[in-house]
């Protein structure tokens, strides 16, 4: 199953750093978003829950585009019917898209949230990074399994741009929320608090049981 | 002795069971409202090759990715290598070498890439892409991306990828394609008749691939219209299909 994984994961890793069709486009588009933001509100800094809202609401529709592009090689060049020609366990797929969306979104992070401190966040995002570590890793894994399974149910389809958002979106609302209430008291501009544990543990829930359940289902989604 | 040239011939990938390698009872299948194929009866012994000739949309190729286990049939029964399909779908896809329209390459990605990645995905090594690479006379070309060969060479290529695990069984889809008579020259030890293992392969040129057949096989509008052994079936017959 290892040897699967890294098959596929550095087969990903390597379309994607030809084709430049993901990373770079979700990299400008939240950057672009928080330079909108920062015009929109007309006011030169954010901070607290609005602040902890623009960020997430903004990483979970730059995600989109990488979730959107996810599948799209293999459904256009063959690669399921190679993949599926082949003596492995399926759920190797699921766990290598998976990695390789959780790559490209600490790349998107990397970009963006320094972005984010610099364009519009009002305290210190020095004092807030440490914090913001660990939501936005949560996020990230509820991001990529929900991501994974739902570009794998929407590529086969004609429709599949509009699909994929259509179903992702609804289920990825409680990811954006833990996220957003577990950072909010972290970015507030004066007493700024810890992180809320109890939204953690709920983001951290929710990731598991979808984790889970891609794990359960992805199989059926390759047959024909 | 006998045995030594038995465990040899199963490590060079040819056949050596008796019985049918493929089985084929009434199998049918539909796309949405329309049959792609009705009533498919056959039985192909080790070693053997089906050529499988008719029109556009006869059927062709749905038969090849049911045989491929990346189709399911939806009526009727399908057994390879006595694995029915797609119950035992897993106990056959390793075995089973299939050559489509697509390449099944990624074009980003070179042709060396391509087969480096299918090689770990069958637990193959890299001395046997750099082996097949050489046997389809693509060495000096494998670091260049996929999207910048011919269609011939992607075809050589692709080739090279459904061999790779030295299968049992190749399924090839009109597997001359886009090759000139020099490449099928060298594709032949691979994927021809002298390759010694069981083939199924589509065709629209009875005048080549009647003398690799060992049973016919003629579909239009996915319906069985000529089926028996090669030596009883003539081009005329063939071309009847097409009419």
């Amino acid at each position: 199953m290892s040897r699967t994984v890294g098959a596929l994961l550095r087969k990903e890793l390597l379309v994607e750093l030809r084709t430049l069709e993901s990373v770079p486009g979700m990299a400008l588009f939240a950057v672009t978003t928080f330079v909108v933001f920062h015009f929109a509100l007309n006011q030169s800094t954010v901070s607290g829950q609005e602040a902890a809202g623009i960020l997430w609401v903004t990483l979970l529709f730059a995600a989109m585009l990488g979730v959107n592009r996810l599948f799209v090689a293999d459904a256009d060049q063959g690669g399921f019917d190679g993949f599926l020609l082949a003596p492995v366990d399926r759920n190797a797929m699921l766990i290598a898209k998976a990695l390789a969306l959780l790559c490209y979104l600490v790349v998107l992070e990397l970009v963006a949230v320094p972005a984010f401190g610099l364009l519009l966040l009002g305290p210190s995002l020095g004092q807030a990074l440490p914090g913001l570590l660990a939501p936005l890793a949560l996020t990230d894994l509820g991001l990529a399994a929900i991501g994974t399974l739902v570009a794998a149910l929407a590529v086969r389809t004609r429709a599949r741009d509009l699909l994929g958002p259509l179903l992702a979106l609804p289920l990825l609302v409680p990811v954006v929320i833990g996220g957003a209430r577990s950072s909010s008291e972290l970015l507030a501009a004066t007493h700024p608090g810890g992180l809320q544990a109890r939204w953690l543990l709920t983001l951290g829930l929710y990731d598991l049981v979808f984790g889970l359940i891609a794990y359960a289902v992805f199989d059926f989604l390759l047959e024909d | 002795m006998a045995d030594l040239e038995v465990q040899v011939q199963a490590q060079a990938g040819v056949a050596v069971e008796d019985g049918p390698a493929i089985e084929l009872e009434a199998l049918g299948r539909n796309y949405g409202e329309r049959p792609a194929l009705a009533g498919v009866s056959l039985k192909l012994a080790y070693g053997e090759t089906l050529v499988v000739f008719g029109p556009n949309g006869a059927g062709k190729t749905t038969l090849l990715r049911i045989l491929a286990t990346l189709l399911r049939a939806h009526v009727g029964v399908a057994k390879v290598f006595d694995e029915s399909l797609p119950a035992q779908a897993w106990k056959v896809r390793g075995r089973v070498g299939f050559l489509g329209h697509e390449p099944l390459l990624y074009r980003e990605l070179t042709a060396r890439e391509n087969l480096r990645y299918h090689a770990r995905l069958h637990g193959v090594g890299p001395e046997r892409v750099e082996e097949l690479l050489e046997a389809v006379a693509m060495s000096d070309r494998a670091g260049e991306p996929v999207c910048g060969l011919s269609r011939g060479m992607a075809q050589r290529v692709a080739i090279a990828r459904a061999t790779l695990h030295a299968p049992e069984l190749l399924l090839l889809d009109e597997p001359y394609a886009n090759l000139d008579p020099a490449a099928i020259r060298l594709i032949e030890p691979l994927i021809g008749a002298s390759a010694g293992r069981t083939r199924v392969l589509t065709s629209h040129d009875p005048m080549r691939d009647l003398a690799e057949a060992d049973l016919v096989l003629g579909l239009r509008d996915g319906r069985v219209q000529l089926l028996g052994d090669a030596a009883e079936i003539g081009s005329e017959d063939v071309a009847g299909l097409y009419r």
